[in-house]
């Protein structure tokens, strides 16, 4: 084994601070900007911090000298994303606020996370989710891969990491195959929810995570100027956000014996036979 | 008016459903193109010719690393036809594709497109459905992955020849992925779920036994889809899974059976035309937005409605 095998690894993971998804969510009318109130952590990152978790556990521990930092690009408010990857057990917090960055989309957000982690030095691996439970495009991913030159592993449903070889192995589906993907590092990874099981942040964690730090910069100190993300930033321009009328309940029958026979019914009425 | 290229990772003897209408929606445009990331055979091209694609630009998929060939090709196409439309399938693949193809040309990537207007805005989904939405690109190329089951397929029944080029790619600049493994999964008689007519799904209700659903599905030449509960469980292949971390859905019919209707799972099928729910609990969430609820046991209506189906029928 070679000395570079123990060299620590730097882990960035990406969070993003969302609008619940167990609540109303609303667009609004002016910005035609989501109502960003009421936020947690994207459900769908805790399995991309577990994922640099186990990774970290899997190869000697945080004692190692292992790095997985929190990172996010966000309003003040985003910060408590970043508080939950800690409690979870990220080492410390990566935080890009600044007011011109709203409005930007995935192009130009894309833009800022790569600029906040090439903050980051020898970054080995960057984890993401399989998509925000706000946006959905799914898309950072690849675009962060694309700007920063490093190999994308995304979707993926488990993930090997050999630490010694420098290598990712991922299983991902693809159309009518089931695939295994490797890659050397540095390489971003987003993992879906079949990858593992979030931890929940214990009482030992949320005491920790109180004394770790979360370094705020601003666009300057990534390189990046405001003309460059935001509104003035983004390649899409969005020009109306309507609601549609929500669904509504339609008939609600209890079966006494012959409901099979009203769902053709209904079937054959709607024409859908 | 505006030119529109179509990109295809793969089409099979003939363009699936969903691609077609892909086809559909460029024919509306100038110039259509398709682009193909492999090598069509006769038929499909022919299909191309039916919605008045005059150009078809192939390369041979060489398999080297995943996803980079699929990359060279979207990215030669578009340099080669320099359309301002530019339209892929909505999967998670061809999203990443048409993503970074746009941070690479600083074009607008839009996701979950139901249409673009002559003029070029999109209208598209946003919060699972709850909001539409139009965008247009601020800088010219609109790259936009469509939703199946959003446009009307309609060849334009003319016969018109193809002409087939092969482009020329040069080396790939991205790091090499490297396929281990490719194992193929069964292949099922069934309409592929994301773009079929008829869905029908079932969860935690049917108790580790999906029979009373596949016969349903069977006399309605129905797709079959699953809650994460069920597909958790491990009753049903994941690739069933309808929700905010599995397939979505717009099928002009979706039978839910023994599924509560959690906000993941209403994620990825209330678009839908209409639904119909059965479930024996009536507070159940999936009445709130079910057009036709049956509170009862799915055992006893699935195959009840099965039968009367095929009775009709014959
Ligand atoms: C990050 C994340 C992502 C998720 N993504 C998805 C997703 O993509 N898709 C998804 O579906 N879920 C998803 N979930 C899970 C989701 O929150 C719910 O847990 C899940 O949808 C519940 O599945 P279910 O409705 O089958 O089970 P349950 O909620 O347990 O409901 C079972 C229903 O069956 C009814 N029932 C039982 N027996 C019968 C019978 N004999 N006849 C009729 N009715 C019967 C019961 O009354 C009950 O309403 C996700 C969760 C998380 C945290």
């Amino acid at each position: 084994m070679s000395d570079a095998n123990n060299t620590p690894l730097t882990l960035v993971v990406l969070v993003k601070h969302v609008p619940d998804v167990q609540f109303d969510r609303h667009i609004s009318q002016d910005s035609l900007r989501l109502d960003r109130s009421e936020s947690v952590l994207s459900e769908l990152d805790e399995y991309a911090v577990e994922a640099a978790l186990a990774i970290v556990e899997d190869n000697g521990g945080f004692a190692a000298g292992h790095q997985v930092i929190a990172a996010t690009v966000g309003p003040s408010s985003s910060a408590n994303s970043v508080r939950k990857a800690l409690q979870m057990g990220a080492s410390s917090g990566l935080h890009l606020n600044d007011d011109a960055i709203a409005g930007s989309d995935t192009v130009a957000t894309s833009k800022a996370l790569a600029a906040l982690v090439s903050h980051v030095p020898n970054v080995d691996l960057v984890l993401t989710g399989m998509a925000s439970t706000d946006a959905e495009t799914s898309v950072i991913a690849a675009q962060l891969a694309e700007r920063l030159g490093f190999a994308q592993l995304t979707h993926a449903q488990s993930v090997e990491f050999d630490a010694a070889q420098r290598e990712v192995t991922i299983h991902r589906e693809h159309g009518d195959q089931r695939l295994t993907l490797k890659a050397a590092l540095p390489a971003v990874l987003s993992v879906t929810d079949q990858a593992n099981n979030p931890r929940y942040p214990n009482f030992k964690g949320i005491m920790a995570a109180k004394k770790k730090s979360i370094e705020e910069v601003d666009l300057a100190a990534v390189g990046l100027s405001a003309a460059e993300v935001g509104t003035e930033g983004s390649t899409t321009s969005v020009l109306a956000a309507d609601k549609r009328p929500s669904r509504e309940a339609g008939t609600i029958i209890t079966d006494s014996g012959e409901a099979g026979i009203a769902l053709v019914d209904f079937l054959a009425e709607q024409k859908l036979i | 008016m505006s030119s529109a290229l179509v990109f295809f990772s793969h089409v099979s003897t003939v363009p699936s459903k969903a691609q077609r209408e892909l086809l559909t929606l460029a024919s509306r445009f100038e110039n259509p193109t398709v682009a193909i990331a492999s090598v069509p055979g006769e038929e499909a091209l022919k299909v191309f010719g039916s919605y008045g694609i005059a150009t078809v630009l192939q390369a041979e998929n060489p398999q080297a690393s995943f996803g980079t060939h699929e990359l060279s090709v979207l990215d030669a196409a578009l340099q080669h036809t320099d359309a301002d439309l530019v339209l892929l399938e909505n999967d998670s693949f061809s999203r990443e594709l048409g993503a970074r193809i746009a941070v690479r040309r600083n074009a607008a990537i839009v996701t979950d497109v139901i249409d673009v207007s002559a003029d070029l805005i999109a209208t598209k989904d946003e919060l699972a459905g709850g909001y539409s939405a139009s965008v247009k690109s601020a800088t010219g190329v609109l790259i936009a992955t469509v939703k199946p089951n959003s446009i009307e397929d309609a060849p334009l029944d003319c016969q018109d020849s193809v002409e087939v080029k092969n482009l020329e790619l040069a080396a790939p600049l991205v790091p090499a992925v490297s396929i281990v493994a490719a194992d193929q999964k069964e292949a099922s008689d069934r309409p592929a779920l994301s773009e079929a007519r008829i869905v029908v799904a079932g969860g935690r209700g049917v108790d580790g036994d999906f029979s009373a659903v596949e016969d349903l599905a069977d006399a309605l030449g129905a797709a079959i889809g699953a809650s994460r509960a069920a597909t958790d469980a491990g009753w049903i292949s994941h690739d069933a899974q309808i929700g905010q971390t599995g397939v979505t859905v717009s099928p002009q019919l979706y039978i839910s059976a023994g599924i509560s209707g959690a906000i993941q799972q209403k994620a990825g099928m209330q678009t839908s035309k209409f639904i119909v729910a059965v479930n024996k609990d009536m507070d159940a969430p999936v009445f709130e937005i079910a057009d036709l609820g049956i509170v009862g046991d799915l055992a006893k209506v699935l195959p009840q409605a099965a039968a009367e189906i095929r009775r009709r029928q014959a």
